[in-house]
């Protein structure tokens, strides 16, 4: 039997301490000394939390299918054991092995979301890895990073050894390949940095120079090793029916975030939201083939046992093969009691027909994401969502039943006004004003209208990339016009308003757009304790401004500098298809509240359409 | 059709708590592919109903719960089913028939179970052996319950029911159940003082050997386990 890491006593004081144990069901075990690559898997967050992620599924579905690998996972030890393996000088260790993540060959880190970052560090730190990728020696593991926050892998340059840039079923083979040679070649530490630099999509930090203007913008970026390219391409699998899924999935005993088999039945959104940077990096859009979507259906219900399952996708009524999946999962699963969640369906009667079929109308809500109030503002970001769609769709939804509904907002995107910050309350009302239009002995009592907003934060990568962020007053300032109009509307008593706190905001804008200085500060700021920043009860804005302070960095100059139209970015240096030149463009046509077509009714030419497939090879053959 | 399911949880699975348990026996029905019937209404739930919960940390080769099924299907190739989609730590032992009205045979039934206690941090003094003797020749032995509200001292003698060494080992039986429930480390508590020892540098590994029901004959205790309660499927 496996030996715990953790003592008896440790175990029994901390929250949960099925975090730590390993074990679940489907939880890959192999023998350390019949592998010849151990790669820790870490999801640089809370184990609840990093379970529910369908990437860190796949690729460990995915490594551990080769027989010389084996994929373990880790997740952030909670603050109770952090404390506690800090105090005792504990080495973080993988789930199934229990064996201490610094012996392993890599040291693989997921990065969903900016406010992870400080986790990272205590995913190095609690490893006993050293946390600069220079400061390593032959002795340690490779310290690699993937997911979407590395499309600006900049303020985490020098902790990582490699980011892989992009999808990552395509090079690993690749990459686990070379490992292999190199490691018994007894080459240096550095030799190997090389040889992965020369793989396309990946990307080693330590072999780039930057220079900056006096302003603090960026002169120039550039390779100082002869094996690293100057740019970076976007890894991408353009054929998902035939890329792996994980049928296996490892089922936690604890429950997690997303307790559920999920299906991802495309990649990547044909929309073109201004805002979304998943929209854009995700490009072009490719769908799985729906048969094959059935097959892992059933084949996951029956591996996991889970009573629910759940489509995954930006945009799921873009499914060309929707109703058809759909159907089957209700014929298919509800009698044996499966429970189908929809996520993000645009609302209609097809959805409404639906979700009336595999929820309790009375106990849900309908969702709708205008990201803005006003019908100006939505053509700025380009959502294409109109006021007849959200009060047709809300209509439809309070004809069959329902009387709750959610909308979801923005605040403080580009060229806001007064008057559009106020269009999120008058929509709301108008939309509760559509519910009081049923006769009353036909209602089902009061309608409940939940709006709540994010501040809007500029992301690599996207047309808004140029966007000027706020102060955070000048943001709670706008939140207080949104609430201060909503209690000017007709039917107030049936509205409900709430918004984000603003001071996490400036960080994650910070770090979204950041540059490699911010390294430094982010060390800082895990050195005086940060950590788990997500959790708005851990989040300690104090600690960060003195880090921002003991460092020398300028939290303004990330967030709220203007930027010029020809200034080089950071991420620059990564190519992923949709063009500088096409993302400009749509700056443009943001500012002058232009809408752009979506890729089924319209290419655009963005630049995706280099990888030849999915939607771009659809929508011109339709032509 | 109702149907008794005995099971052992040991190793890292004493982390897992009942709760999860619970939910993880949901999800093995599915895999295993039994029959198990479900609740009528909206959202339907498995039927299923589990014995007295065990202590995180403790393991137990003991553990009972109670499911409904559609059909039929035989204790042997039930008990090979889900053994087959277990993990380590968990094992299926009996799959047996129980009889259909809940008041003889339903988990409100659990009223003793038993448990070997080891040391695992701490030494005993020398004469432990005989004191565990004359532990329960006590007249009375009090221990110091401590609830989120008050402290109150209660007299737990009359909820143990035997009280012994066994090879390096205490065994007990207690009282279990709704009606009167006494944790197992809670009499390793009362026995510490008993032998004048440092409760905060002791520690007890507890392992649950069983779960009984009462089959009172003429008013006298008379523990029988869960499991014989019930008969093989064939
Ligand atoms: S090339 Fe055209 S179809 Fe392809 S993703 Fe870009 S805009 Fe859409």
């Amino acid at each position: 039997m496996r030996k715990l890491a953790l003592s008896d006593d440790i175990l029994m004081t901390v929250e949960k301490p099925a975090r730590y144990i390993g074990n679940e069901v489907n939880s890959v075990m192999k023998n350390s000394k019949e592998v010849d690559i151990r790669f820790a898997f870490a999801f640089p967050e809370q184990y609840e939390i990093g379970m529910s992620h369908l990437g860190i599924k796949i690729l460990y579905d995915m490594f551990n299918r080769r027989e010389d690998v084996w994929c373990e996972r880790v997740f952030s030890p909670w603050v109770d054991l952090h404390k506690i393996m800090k105090e005792q000088n504990l080495a973080l260790f993988a789930l199934e092995s229990q064996d201490p993540i610094r012996d392993f060959d890599f040291i693989g880190i997921t990065i969903q979301f900016e406010m992870c970052y400080t986790n990272i560090l205590q995913i190095l730190d609690l490893g006993q890895v050293p946390l600069h990728a220079t400061d390593r020696s032959i002795e340690d593991p490779f310290v690699i990073g993937g997911g979407p926050c590395t499309y600006n892998p900049e303020p985490l340059a020098d902790f990582f050894d490699i980011f892989y840039i992009g999808e990552g079923e395509t090079v690993y083979d690749e990459l686990f390949d070379k490992y292999k040679i190199w490691k018994k070649s007894g080459k240096s530490r550095r030799e190997f940095l090389e040889i992965a630099a020369g793989i396309e999509g990946l990307y080693v930090p330590q072999f780039y120079d930057v220079s900056y203007h006096e302003d603090g913008t960026i002169a120039d970026f550039r390779p100082n090793n002869e094996h690293a390219q100057p740019t970076i391409k976007k890894q991408v699998v353009m054929d998902v029916t035939h890329a792996v899924y994980p049928e296996k999935p490892v089922v936690p005993f604890i429950k997690a975030v997303q307790d559920r088999v999920v299906l991802e039945i495309q990649r990547g959104c044909i929309r073109g939201c201004r805002f979304c940077q998943a929209g854009m990096i995700y490009r072009p859009t490719r769908e799985r083939n729906v048969e094959k979507l059935k097959e892992y259906a059933r084949n996951m219900i029956r591996n996991t046992g889970y009573e629910e399952i759940s489509l995954s996708s930006l945009s799921s009524s873009d499914y060309s093969q929707l109703e058809e999946l759909v159907n089957f999962l209700i014929d298919e699963f509800q009698d044996q009691s499966v429970n189908i969640s929809l996520p993000s369906l645009r609302i209609d009667s097809f959805s409404l027909d639906v979700m009336s079929k595999v929820q309790d109308v009375r106990k849900s809500s309908v969702t709708f994401a205008p990201e803005a109030g006003s019908q100006r503002m939505r053509d700025v970001i380009n959502k294409g969502l109109t006021e007849e769609d959200i009060i047709g769709g809300a209509g439809k939804a309070f004809d069959g039943g329902w009387t709750r509904v959610k909308l979801y907002f923005m605040l403080g995107l580009p060229t806001e006004t007064e008057e559009d910050m106020k269009e999120i309350a008058r929509l709301s009302d108008r939309v509760a004003r559509r519910y009081y239009e049923i006769p009353k002995e036909e209602r089902n009592g009061k309608c409940q209208i939940v709006a709540s907003s994010s501040f809007f934060i500029p992301k690599p990568f996207t047309p808004l990339q140029w966007a000027t962020m706020f102060t955070p007053e000048e943001y709670i300032r706008r939140a207080y016009i949104v609430k201060h109009e909503f209690l000017e509307q007709l039917n107030r008593k049936s509205l409900k308003y709430n918004w984000h706190e603003a001071d996490v905001t400036m960080l994650e804008g910070a770090f979204a757009r950041g540059d490699r200085r911010l390294c430094k500060t982010l060390e800082e700021a895990y050195r005086l304790g940060c950590l788990f920043d997500s959790w708005s009860d851990h989040y300690d804005h104090e600690k960060w401004m003195t880090a921002f302070e003991n460092t020398g960095a300028d939290l303004d100059f990330y967030t709220i500098r203007p930027r010029a139209l020809d200034e080089k970015f950071p991420w620059d240096f990564i190519d992923i298809g949709v063009t500088k030149d096409f993302l400009k463009r749509e700056w443009k046509n943001a500012m002058n509240a232009k809408v752009t077509a979506n890729c089924r009714e319209k290419c655009s030419g963005c630049g995706a359409g280099t990888f030849e497939g999915g939607v771009c090879i659809e929508s011109k053959s339709k032509i | 059709m109702k149907v008794r399911v005995k099971f052992k949880k040991y190793g890292a699975m004493r982390f897992i708590g009942h709760l999860d348990v619970m939910r993880y026996f949901q999800k093995a029905m599915i895999r295993a592919d039994i029959p198990i019937a479900f609740s009528e209404g909206f959202s339907p739930h498995q039927i299923m109903s589990f014995a007295n919960p065990l202590g995180i940390g403790v393991t137990s080769e003991g553990e009972y719960f109670d499911i409904e099924l559609q059909r039929e299907i035989s204790s042997k190739n039930a008990v090979k089913q889900l053994n087959d989609v277990m993990v380590e730590g968990m094992e299926v032992v009996s799959f047996r028939q129980i009889a259909e009205e809940k008041k003889k045979t339903g988990m409100a039934i659990v009223a003793g179970a038993d448990y070997l206690s080891s040391l695992k941090q701490g030494t005993f003094p020398k004469d432990w052996k005989e004191k565990a003797s004359t532990f329960m020749n006590q007249e009375q032995i009090l221990i110091v319950k401590k609830t989120k509200r008050s402290e109150k001292e209660v007299n737990i003698k009359p909820m143990i029911y035997k009280f012994e060494v066994r090879d390096e080992r205490i065994y007990m039986q207690v009282a279990t159940g709704s009606v009167e429930n006494l944790k197992p480390g809670l009499v390793m508590q009362a026995f510490c003082q008993y032998l004048h020892m440092d409760e905060e540098a002791t520690s007890f590994a507890n392992h649950r050997l069983d779960l009984y029901a009462n089959a009172e004959v003429d008013g006298n205790r008379e523990l029988v386990t869960l499991e014989s309660l019930g008969s093989e499927i064939e």
